[in-house]
């Protein structure tokens, strides 16, 4: 049974790379990164033993000790626990704030030729106004602390989601609401009971896609003025080229931006069985 | 014309696209408990003359009267089975069923309690022979299995009338034929009224108790130039005995004679009728013509 396979295992569109070749794929650029890190950093250090730009290993996993796992002597307590809260928690309600009105806001618009007409133009104007353009804006009308800063994330992921959620709703099928009023449902049974279950799941999908967007409109604001968070710390160590502090946030962001992505998208696979099967087809 | 015939009527209904006539001045009525079976060309108009009768468009002009009222909107005194996206698909095989009843009810009934619309749609389930697939979603099914949720989901309504576009257009001809002979029970038990399309000639004379051909191939005082805007037209409208259920009736001379009767007045566009000339044997049939329309 040794037959030599008719597809290669790596080149052209015909390529089948198998489990253990497409893990060790995946991990080569990661590999290759840390690669040129580590052999820039050593080349660095042998010029100059203080060099601040490409901290050793060594040099952040004391700074992330000392960041994370020291209280504060000031504060009394953990600073990167306390950024780390502060920053989820702007987010987790700019982001959810915008989700909700997104979705109500969208499957109105969609549905309602009434609402569409009266909303739709002002929504795709509002969307193309640059959020951070009217930064300044948000910190003198609500003021330097939370409220600025989860206003800019809701303005910054607001319309785009809701235009997601209309062009979803636009998707269904004639069909369906038809066949939905022949069996007595009323408009509102139609909206919140047919069709809102059904575009559930691609909120979800928006908000994925929403959520990069969303972190970079929450580091501006804290970068801008804040007396805390992930973004505050980076932009403030700056100030004493603090790399050793700053890569090691930027991992951690990144590591909870894919955590948060991975458990939207097995929310999706738990909750909306049908969909994921759909989408597969 | 008689009183009885008036339950379903199309009068001087057209229905245009941008300026495109598609359906031209179609004349209709239907008797209650008709089993009345569509076919014509593809692209003719026959979906969007169900269209028009559901109330999910408008007729450009004319009217569509149900039981001697002016249709509006979708309601559930219309039933209607789509050949695709009539399912829910966030619901089950179960709650697919049930959703009628679970939404407000069948009109003037009272309100059902939780058990009594789980009893009865899992009867109905029973009936189209799905009850071991109730917690299934409808992309677990085969097309058949879906076809028989979706008529069980508008049966469960009871509607005055029950319109059908294409439902078993999607079907291997073995899963067709059964669907046919239960839709044929079902429609005897409830003596319902049916308006069913197909594209298949065989299917509509074996179903139907009335033939209808909507079809753009015909010719009439207006002449044949190109520049001529005609839609189609109900250019014949036949009786057909009901046969025993089961399917040997296709065999018999008189159904193929019919068939390649219609198949030639309906389906071949070199074979034009004049409008005066259209087989409108059924008692029910009526036609206006314009004065455009009738000159010789
Ligand atoms: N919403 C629409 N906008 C524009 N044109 C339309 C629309 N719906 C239907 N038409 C046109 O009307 C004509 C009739 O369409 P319809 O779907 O009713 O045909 P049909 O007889 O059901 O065809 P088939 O047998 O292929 O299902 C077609 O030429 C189609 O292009
Ligand atoms: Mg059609």
């Amino acid at each position: 049974m040794n037959k030599k396979s008719k597809y290669p295992k790596l080149l052209g569109i015909h390529a089948r790379p198998g489990p253990v070749l497409s893990i060790l794929l995946a991990a080569l650029p990661f590999v290759i990164l840390l690669g040129i890190y580590l052999v820039s950093a050593e080349i660095r250090h042998r010029d100059n033993p203080a060099d601040k730009l490409l901290p050793k290993i060594s040099k952040m996993t004391s700074a992330v000790k000392h960041m994370a796992f020291e209280k504060n002597r000031r504060s009394e307590s953990y600073l990167m626990l306390d950024d780390t809260l502060a920053s989820m928690k702007r987010l987790l309600i700019g982001s959810g704030l915008a989700a909700v009105a997104a979705l109500l806001i969208g499957l109105n618009i969609g549905l309602f030729p009434g609402v569409n007409v009266t909303l739709n133009p002002f929504l795709t104007f509002v969307s193309m106004i640059p959020p951070l353009s009217i930064l300044p804006i948000l910190f003198i009308s609500f003021g330097v602390d939370e409220l600025a800063k989860i206003v800019l994330i809701f303005i910054g992921i607001f319309p785009i989601i809701t235009r997601d959620i209309r062009l979803a709703v636009g998707k269904i099928p004639r069909e369906q609401i038809t066949k939905a009023a022949t069996l007595g449902a009323s408009q509102m049974q139609l909206a919140y009971r047919i069709i809102l279950p059904q575009i559930m799941p691609r909120l979800i999908e928006a908000l994925r896609l929403s959520l990069g967007a969303a972190w970079l409109f929450l580091i501006a604001g804290e970068a801008i003025a804040s007396d805390g968070g992930l973004g505050y710390r980076i932009f403030l160590v700056r100030r004493y080229l603090a790399m050793d502090v700053i890569l090691p946030y930027v991992l951690w962001i990144t590591f909870i931006g894919f955590t948060m992505d991975f458990l939207l998208r097995q929310a999706l696979r738990f909750f909306y069985p049908w969909y994921v099967a759909g989408e597969d087809k | 014309m008689n009183q009885k015939a008036r339950f379903l009527q199309v009068i001087d209904v057209y229905k245009s696209y941008s300026g495109k006539v598609v359906l031209d001045n179609i004349d209709l009525q239907v008797k209650k408990g008709e089993f009345c079976t569509v076919v014509g060309p593809s692209g003719c108009g026959k979906s969007t003359l169900l269209r028009l009768i559901v109330g999910a468009e408008k007729p450009t002009e004319g009217e569509v009267l149900l039981d001697q009222v002016s249709v509006g909107p979708p309601d559930i005194q219309r039933g209607i089975v789509f050949q695709r996206y009539s399912l829910f698909p966030h619901l089950t095989v179960l709650a697919n069923t049930s959703l009628g009843l679970r939404l407000g009810g069948r009109p003037g009934s009272e309100r059902m309690s939780s058990q009594e619309i789980k009893d009865e749609s899992m009867d109905i389930l029973e009936k189209i022979r799905l009850a071991e697939h109730a917690d299934k979603y409808p992309h677990q099914l085969s097309g058949g299995m879906q076809q028989r949720v979706a008529i069980g989901q508008s049966m469960i309504m009871k509607p005055k009338i029950l319109l059908m576009d294409e439902p078993f257009g999607a079907l291997d001809p073995d899963t067709r034929e059964d669907m046919q002979l239960f839709l044929i029970e079902l429609w005897e038990q409830e003596k319902m009224t049916i308006f069913f399309v197909t594209h298949d000639l065989e299917e509509a004379a074996f179903l139907g108790t009335r033939m209808l051909v909507l079809s753009q191939y015909y010719s009439d005082g207006r002449g044949n130039g190109k520049g001529i805007n005609r839609g189609a037209k109900i250019i014949s409208d036949h009786p057909l005995p009901r046969m025993a259920s089961n399917t040997s009736g296709k065999q018999s001379r008189e159904f193929t004679r019919l068939i390649t009767q219609i198949r030639k007045e309906g389906f071949d566009p070199d074979y034009l009728q004049h409008a005066h000339e259209f087989n409108l044997l059924h008692p029910d049939s009526f036609q206006t013509l314009t004065e455009d329309e009738s000159r010789i």
